[in-house]
């Protein structure tokens, strides 16, 4: 049974990390994002301190989403997604692996990449460390509802945009709570861990509902 | 005074597969494409499907890997595992060749011989003999991208090979095939079909297989 899944989570890492996959793409938009913040908003270090996690936040949700609209169109065009639908594998596992493959190809470079983007923003030490957990925890929690919009628009040509715009309302509870915690982390009214659990929650409820949505869609529009 | 009596219904031996098609009807976009088909084909027999664009060749093939809902009728293929669905036991190659290009020809094939035949059976293949029966060994491991739009076909019927499956449902397989191709890949299914296998094609052109059963789709309307 893990055989299936071991080889589509190699055969996604791989077509992600080689040339024209969207594996280093995310993090140099990533790091693009982060670095113009500072030309808009002023080098103030007393400001950019204290919006720094939102910042980080913002710029790994957009490199995300913008990673995230050729999940399953590729698999369309190229008919593998037909063939997924005559295996013994259940779509709704194959999309959780074509997930945590994506995360490990895209969302996992943006959280080691984050304390480094975070020095630029002035965060100090444990608001760095409050930014990367936040991140681990919540990125997940960000594919997974992308691949319901990535699902949706699989048969929309460019649809990037329309995949960005049935997304982006539905990540705003992760947006609040990762934010939430990542500035908790250091100093504030509100004690880290309340926000973080929920956050954590979050991801988990993605975790179980998503593959199914996702999966559901992809049949639907199959036929 | 002779008294007739009825030939003993042989039971299925196990392993003779039996597609029956029963009734089918399927819809696309409202125009009822599919009207009341039946046919059944037997373990080792091959079909071929004729008839104009627009026909219904595709759309039968498609409904019968299961990708197409049916509008009425059943689909079924009698005599295998009972807890197998019939789409778990069909190849489908269609005009996309369902292989990546920035990955190689073998990493591809490896891939689909591990997602595909979960069960291992001695009639699937190796890759590296797949290749060798279609010719690809020497391009095993360039990136499937680059190779030629015959060799990108030779590569997806390296597909079919590598992970055993009694029904073959192949929709136009020899676009793009030279005639050494061609005759290479009706040895294939003269194999296939000797394995027990079973082969529903939709073609325009000769497959070279001799012995195979024809279905005519009418035009539409």
């Amino acid at each position: 049974m893990s055989s299936p899944l071991a080889a589509l989570f190699l055969r996604e890492w791989r077509v992600a990390r080689r040339i024209g996959g969207s594996g280093a793409m995310g993090v140099v938009f990533f790091l693009t994002l982060v670095a113009i913040v500072p030309f808009a908003v002023g080098p103030d270090p007393n400001l950019l301190a204290r919006i720094g996690p939102a910042i980080l936040w913002i710029a790994a949700l957009l490199a995300t989403l913008l990673c995230l609209d050729r999940l399953f169109q590729a698999d369309a065009e190229d008919g593998s997604l037909d063939l997924f639908h005559l295996s013994e594998t259940p779509l709704e596992l194959a999309v959780l692996v074509k997930c945590a493959a994506h995360w490990a190809a895209t969302g996992l470079p943006l959280v080691i990449a984050a304390p480094f983007l975070g020095l630029m923003l002035q965060q100090e030490a444990m608001a760095l460390l409050g930014v990367v957990a936040t991140l681990l925890v919540g990125t997940p929690a960000l594919t997974l509802i992308g691949a319901i919009g990535a699902a949706a628009t699989v048969t929309v040509r460019r649809g990037g945009l329309l995949m960005a715009l049935l997304v982006l309302p539905l990540t705003i509870p992760v947006l609040i709570f990762g934010v939430s915690a990542a500035e908790a982390a250091s100093g504030g009214a509100v004690p880290f861990y309340a926000p973080f659990a929920i956050l954590c929650a979050i991801t988990l409820a993605a975790l179980a509902l998503c593959p199914f949505a996702a999966a559901a869609a992809l049949r639907y529009l199959g036929e | 005074m002779s008294i007739d009596i009825p030939e003993p219904v042989e039971p299925p031996v196990d392993g003779a597969l039996r597609l029956c098609v029963d009734n089918l009807s399927v819809l696309r976009g409202g125009r009822r494409v599919l009207d009341h088909l039946s046919f059944s084909l037997a373990a080792g027999q091959a079909l071929i499907v004729t008839g104009p664009n627009g026909a219904g060749k595709s759309t039968l093939l498609r409904a019968l890997a299961g990708l197409l809902p049916r509008a009425g009728g059943s689909v079924a293929l009698a005599g295998g595992p009972p807890d197998v669905d019939l789409p778990q036991q069909a190849h489908y190659l269609a005009h996309s060749d369902g292989l990546k290009s920035a990955l190689s020809v073998e990493e591809n094939l490896e891939f689909w011989s591990r997602y595909l035949a979960q069960e291992p059976d001695r009639r699937s293949r190796t890759v590296g003999a797949a290749l060798e029966v279609v010719s690809l060994s020497h391009v095993a491991a360039a990136p499937f991208g680059v190779l030629s739009a015959g060799q990108k076909r030779r590569a997806a019927l390296a597909r079919l090979l590598v992970a055993f499956r009694p029904l073959w449902l192949l929709d136009e397989p020899l676009t793009a095939l030279d005639r050494a191709s061609r005759e290479k890949f009706a040895l294939a299914m003269r194999d296939h079909c000797a394995l027990g296998g079973l082969i529903v094609a939709a073609t325009h052109e000769p497959l070279g297989l001799n012995e195979a059963k024809e279905l005519a789709l009418g035009s539409a309307g």
